[in-house]
């Protein structure tokens, strides 16, 4: 009813509210420790992958770079922990199909702390040169698209950067390691994103908050440096914010025009748990290691947020927090990231990568309601139209997807402009899976385009 | 033994809502409708709720079963084409053509069209439509309400046997001592005779021994209540009511002295039963928000116009059945407006921040943030 969000002053138009079941939001971020083996694939970022600098045999130091960017889309890797290199082989990955890792044995009672690292003064680097320090430190995404940061903190030739976004909306229910971030790297937060400001050029940053996180606006807003530029701003909450231009809109009151970016506005987007690891790692001139990953679900007895080696196996994190794989229950779903835009992997030997923001785990029967619900034809009731945040018409596509009008989806119906964010699915009463249908659909045409 | 390891495609989670859930709402919704139904007319009024309901749940029942069409009993929804179609005929309409309109009205309505959301035409109206068809002297008998032994005797009509005439209502009201013009219905009334019955009477229905439904009062608030659960969009009946009470109120400013006054055409007949609940129908009504309201408008000019300048009395259901066809053709044209894909691209409403930082704090240069307006949005527990 929009007549509500009148009342309430909602941010961006339509989208839904899922229950929060943010229970770990009040636990400290705790370590993990070293698994025997820690698989690092080479290909945990969107780009090229990354060349292997180190041969099998080889001793490397927690924080030792070990891989190499190859190209401008690219980044290197780094020796999550002090051990061997055992083998440089095809692994599991989350997608499904097998990529090279390298496989590092950790030594026994090796410490966690980094080892590798020279420290920088950045204030005295130029633009470019932080640009190329972010590169080093292998940083990438951490909300979840893992695109190399040091490209998004590019700014191409006759672009213009005013106003840095700091996305710290979370908008998906039971993550909370960036909630627990802001909260505890706050003073980490501010460098990273002073160091950001001038990468980019940006005169100020906007950290948009969701509302349902009032202590980390609060903690943040008391790290704010005393000269300014820096804002806090909370958001009502509202999924999915977390996208960018959802955010862009709640913050700003305008829309991305389609097909274009943020920088077409002047503005350019990153996550809070980025700029918070960028914070820590570029003055010391660390590389990415670890990453705060909540594992949480009903199928977990010791929920939490957890500092995460890369390269830590599912298998591992999960024997750990009390899941373990032999436990009584028939059934269960593992889930890398939210659970609205989550992936479910089959194998639990698949690593902890740098995109990996969540692992949820849901028993069979947390699952029962959602399996025994009956599906119907669409009723047209109109709820995905109301709760598209794309403001396409979902009842429509969902129709023609059933009848493989693939082209007609795309030309007409802007099929193009879905990102995905299953608000249709969730919402829809027939239980028509909407957004599964158009994955398959856009990727199709993928294919298509190709051929 | 390891735990199955289950794949899935997200979202992992899913929303409360169902469509028995809604559909179930909408029968809660209209159970007082249909008791005030029966307090206003008797035993005729409960029978007729009761054999027609059946009937559509009897057709739907088997075509479901032959696998003509898709759903389920559970679901509600034919009990709603019954309850809406049992309140849309007269009381004392004979049971077993009842039966016959149930029975079509699933049968044309929704099974060949596949059952359940691929229904063309709302299937209660379509059942009625066919009634009227074959039977059209049966259709317009009305009996007046509140008659003094009306919770132990039968209407005459009620009873009459399968394909036989029904007993004649006219005598039957003589014996009575009644009036054999109230058994007319308002609108007949006016278009007939040229008396215009008060707004208020009809609002309420309470008043004298009126041929009327339901009050229209008693179905507003039940829409209502479906409304602020969300399981009826509220702008198509807005839509319906405010374009028949417009093109109503033009009318009757050019030519005051051959038409009544809006608040008749408002109050009178299906009007208000058939903007909250016919014309809401979801498979037949379109999706996107723009076509809800011009939807709506069409059926509320439709029914003004066919009141006004056709030979019949009440206009509500073709005008329905026409917007119902009209929905595919409204849909197309009123596609939603992607984001980012409007007209422009500038601020739909006042964002914090400017676009441009000519400003370095908020303080300055008059930003706003006036956002949150009324109730501040709290942290939800978990």
């Amino acid at each position: 009813m929009k007549l509500l969000s009148y009342f309430r002053g909602e941010a961006f138009q339509r989208g839904v509210h899922p229950p929060g079941c943010k229970h770990t939001a009040d636990r400290p971020i705790r370590r993990l420790p070293f698994a025997p083996r820690l698989v690092v694939p080479l290909s945990q970022h969107i780009g090229r992958p990354s060349r292997p600098t180190v041969r099998v045999g080889e001793e490397v130091l927690r924080g030792q770079p070990i891989a190499a960017a190859d190209g401008w889309l690219s980044v290197p890797q780094h020796a999550p922990a002090t051990g061997v290199v055992e083998a440089i082989e095809l692994r599991p990955s989350a997608r499904g199909q097998w990529t090279e890792c390298i496989v590092i044995r950790a030594f026994e009672a090796s410490t966690q702390e980094v080892l590798w690292g020279a420290p920088q003064d950045l204030d005295a680097f130029p633009p470019q040169e932080i640009v190329l320090a972010v590169q080093r430190s292998g940083m990438v995404g951490l909300g979840g698209a893992a695109f190399p940061s040091h490209a998004k903190l590019t700014v191409p030739e006759g672009a213009k950067v005013e106003t840095l976004v700091v996305n710290g909306c979370e908008c998906e229910p039971y993550l909370t390691c960036d909630h627990r971030v802001m909260v505890e790297q706050a003073q980490d937060l501010m460098t990273g994103i002073r160091h950001a400001m001038r990468a980019t050029g940006a005169s100020r940053a906007i950290i948009g908050v969701e509302d349902n996180k009032p202590e980390a606006a609060e903690a943040m807003r008391r790290a704010l440096p005393p000269q300014g530029g820096i804002f806090v701003e909370e958001v009502p909450t509202k999924y999915p914010q977390g996208s960018e231009k959802m955010l862009i809109t709640a913050l700003f009151g305008v829309e991305v025009p389609s097909g274009k970016l943020p920088l077409s506005l002047g503005m350019v987007v990153n996550n809070v748990g980025t700029l918070a690891a960028l914070g820590r790692l570029l003055p010391t001139g660390q590389g990415l290691v670890e990453r705060v990953v909540t594992v949480t679900g009903p199928g977990v007895a010791r929920p939490g947020d957890y500092r995460v080696p890369l390269g830590t196996p599912l298998s591992f994190v999960l024997d750990y927090v009390g899941a373990p794989a032999s436990v009584a229950s028939n059934s269960r779903q593992v889930i890398l990231g939210g659970p609205m835009m989550g992936q479910s992997v089959a194998s639990l030997d698949v690593p902890v990568t740098k995109g990996v923001s969540g692992v949820l785990v849901f028993r069979g029967e947390d699952m029962a309601n959602r399996e025994g619900r009956r599906s119907y034809p669409c009723i047209k009731c109109g709820e995905c139209v109301e709760s598209c945040p794309m403001g396409l018409n979902p009842s429509t596509l969902g129709m023609l997807a059933a009848k493989r009008e693939y082209d007609l989806m795309a030309k007409q119906y802007h099929l193009g402009d879905c990102f995905e964010c299953g608000c249709c699915t969730y919402t829809c009463p027939s239980n028509i899976p909407l957004v599964q249908q158009f994955r398959v659909a856009k990727q199709i045409l993928r294919e298509k385009a190709v051929a | 033994m390891n735990a199955t390891t289950e794949i899935r495609s997200a979202p992992h989670i899913k929303g409360p809502r169902s469509v028995e859930q809604i559909m179930a709402n909408v029968v809660y919704s209209l159970l007082p409708v249909c008791a005030f139904f029966i307090y206003q007319y008797g035993l005729s009024a409960a029978a007729s709720i009761l054999v027609v309901t059946a009937s559509c749940l009897f057709a739907e029942r088997a075509f479901v079963r032959t696998g003509t069409q898709a759903g389920s009993l559970s679901d509600f929804s034919a009990t709603i084409t019954g309850l809406l179609l049992a309140l849309t005929l007269p009381p004392g309409f004979p049971l077993w053509m009842g039966a016959v309109a149930g029975i079509a009205s699933i049968a044309l309505g929704k099974a060949i069209f596949g059952g359940i959301g691929f229904n063309v035409f709302n299937p209660a109206l379509v059942g009625r439509a066919f009634v009227q068809a074959a039977f059209p002297a049966a259709i317009a008998t009305y009996t007046p309400s509140f008659l003094a032994g009306r919770f132990t005797e039968f209407i005459p009509s009620s009873l009459a046997w399968p394909l036989m005439a029904p007993a004649d209502t006219a005598a039957w009201l003589k014996a009575m001592q009644y009036d054999t013009l109230a058994s007319a219905s308002p609108l007949a009334r006016w278009k007939f005779e040229g008396f215009v019955t008060p707004a208020w009477d009809l609002v309420t229905s309470l008043t004298g021994h009126m041929a009327v439904g339901p009050s229209p009062l008693l179905i507003v608030l039940c829409g209502a209540y479906l409304a602020l659960r969300r399981f009826m969009d509220w702008r198509i009946p807005v839509a319906v009511l405010g374009s028949a009470g417009l093109s109503a109120l033009l009318i009757y400013a050019a030519f005051g002295t051959r038409f009544p006054d809006p608040f008749f055409m408002l109050f009178s007949g299906g009007l208000i039963l058939g903007a909250v609940y016919m014309a809401t129908d979801m498979a037949t009504s379109p999706v996107t928000p723009r076509g809800m309201w011009a939807y709506g408008a069409l059926i509320g000019v439709m029914t003004v116009v066919i009141r006004y300048y056709s030979g019949l009395p009440e206009g509500v259901m073709y005008a329905i059945l026409i917007g119902n066809a009209a929905t595919p053709l409204i849909e197309r044209i009123t596609q939603p407006t992607p984001f980012g894909k409007g007209a422009s691209i500038q601020a739909r409403r006042q964002g914090s921040y400017t676009l441009h930082p000519d400003y370095i704090s908020r303080e300055e240069a008059g930003a706003k943030t006036p956002k949150k307006r009324f109730l501040k949005n709290k942290p939800k527990k978990p």
